[in-house]
């Protein structure tokens, strides 16, 4: 887990988003989708709760970098999508921080959510089954050893 | 004070991942439930399959901690085949206990397999001596988890007469604490915990982000709404706010979580046999934090016994992963019964 270091809540400059906002969105739906098919193709998504994301549209939204990724789970894949058309059945919103400590185990996304630093909108059960398919994935069969991060951020925390 | 004396520090795992934190950072038992009605628990994606229960129970066995099994649901109306073979599976996987709320599953569980120990669950809403007695005597349970409702002083009262083996709540978050008797989740929903498993079931659940606010629905009903700097609590009708005679506020409770750490001492020296973290629900991050906290302050306790205090380190850490703006010591420091 986050043995060694730990990620501080921070929040990147507003500048980043206000340039983040006007960079083309489709990159980030490719790494996410791609790092989620990854992850499937190895098996440690439960098939039960991969099912139930059939045909269900996602946006992942990172408040501070203005960067969001739309994309949708549909025959088995993960697809990015380019142009979404409504609102997405499920939204996760939250600034980069947060999203770092919940993907490093550091804190609980109900945590977040009770001092809303993370957002959910939309089927709340897709999101609950969304939070526990990924809470279920067991890290230590990989021997993760997790990328050094840029902690010394040039900016204040808050 | 020897180790063995203190109380099991018993914690939620509602996942492999959250298992395997809670056996690492210091828990001496793990509670846990299928993915199914059969526990009050049953959230989208949430618990074990066959496959991840048995692993659980090989990885914390190896490790010397003990595994509980919640079956503690009521069995519904021509399904009472699914409760039966959930308690025939955990005995075959060899867990160190079966948690039951429900007296009809405690004596199929009690006839067909006599060496399976045996608690009542919370659920079960015992409150006082005589019912947990009642467990014992007709289903010979060795242990019973406490409803949230009790003083310390009653609590003590039951230890004092009963030979069954007393586990209270030390950690999570709290609700109107009717345990086992709570129909509020009903009302709104037609589902509560009871029936099938689940308080306020996520498919109800709506929340509603406007600029400005966030409003919580529940069934279509407003239960709460947020400011954006306001923290939000779980969707639960207990925890909502209401206009009451013109007023708006939480009319029931306000989001709270209990903390024992204060009272540590006073636990352990009435009795208490084990304490339990709420929280199947949550996150392995949070399971991390509260059991090596409480394994901490446990520890803490048998080492320096009357010096024990408690670390602001300690409370901040338990603080940060706390439903609501305040933790409290719940009904054990109340002054009325």
């Amino acid at each position: 887990m986050n043995q060694g270091f730990t990620i501080p809540k921070f929040q990147l400059p507003g500048f980043i988003a206000r340039i983040g906002e006007k960079l083309p969105q489709w990159p980030h739906a490719v790494a996410l989708t791609t790092a989620l098919n990854a992850a499937a193709k190895l098996g440690v998504l439960p098939a039960d709760s991969l099912a139930a994301l059939d045909g269900k549209t996602f946006v992942v939204q990172v408040y501070d970098t203005g960067g969001q990724a739309a994309f949708t789970y549909r025959g088995g894949l993960f697809r990015p999508l380019f142009s979404p058309a409504g609102a997405p059945d499920l939204a996760f919103r939250a600034n980069l921080s947060a999203f770092l400590q919940v993907a490093a185990r550091q804190e609980d996304p109900d945590t977040l959510f009770f001092n809303r630093e993370l957002s959910i909108e939309g089927d709340t059960e897709l999101g609950l089954i969304v939070k526990n398919m990924l809470d279920a994935v067991d890290l230590s069969q990989f021997r993760l050893s997790l990328p050094r991060l840029p902690l010394n951020l040039p900016f204040s925390q808050r | 004070m020897d180790r063995s004396a203190l109380p099991d520090l018993v914690c939620p795992a509602g996942s492999l991942p959250a298992l395997k934190a809670a056996v690492d950072n210091g828990a001496d038992a793990v509670y846990l439930g299928y993915k199914n009605d059969t526990n009050a628990r049953n959230f989208a994606g949430l618990n074990f399959d066959a496959k991840t229960m048995a692993e659980g129970v090989r990885y914390a066995h190896g490790k010397g901690c003990e595994v509980l099994m919640a079956i503690n649901t009521f069995p519904q109306p021509g399904r009472v085949a699914d409760w039966r073979a959930a308690v025939d599976g955990a005995v075959d996987l060899g867990v160190d206990a079966i948690i039951l709320a429900d007296v009809g599953l405690l004596d199929y569980a009690r006839n067909r397999h006599p060496q399976q120990r045996l608690h009542l669950s919370v659920q079960g809403s015992a409150t006082s001596y005589e019912a947990i007695n009642f467990a014992h005597r007709e289903f010979g349970v060795l242990r019973a988890v406490l409803p949230r409702v009790l003083t310390l002083a009653q609590v003590e009262h039951v230890i004092k007469n009963t030979p069954v083996e007393i586990e209270v709540f030390g950690f999570g978050s709290l609700c109107v604490m009717n345990e086992g008797r709570c129909w509020l989740s009903s009302y709104a929903t037609g589902e509560s915990p009871n029936t099938v498993g689940a308080c306020s079931p996520a498919k109800y659940v709506k929340w509603d982000k406007k600029p400005g606010q966030m409003d919580t629905r529940l069934n279509g009903i407003l239960i709460d709404r947020f400011a954006d700097d306001e923290p939000a609590g779980y969707p639960t009708l207990c925890k909502g706010r209401f206009e009451v005679q013109g007023e708006t506020y939480y009319a029931l409770e306000e989001p709270t979580s209990l903390n024992v750490l204060e009272i540590l001492p006073e636990i352990i020296k009435i009795g208490v046999k084990a304490i339990k973290v709420e929280g199947r629900q949550r996150s392995p991050a949070y399971v991390t934090q509260v059991t090596r906290t409480l394994r901490a302050a446990l520890d803490a306790f048998a080492n320096e016994s009357e010096r024990y205090h408690v670390k602001p380190t300690w409370q901040a850490e338990l603080a940060k992963v706390s439903e609501g703006n305040q933790a409290t010591l719940g009904a054990y420091n109340r002054p009325w019964r």
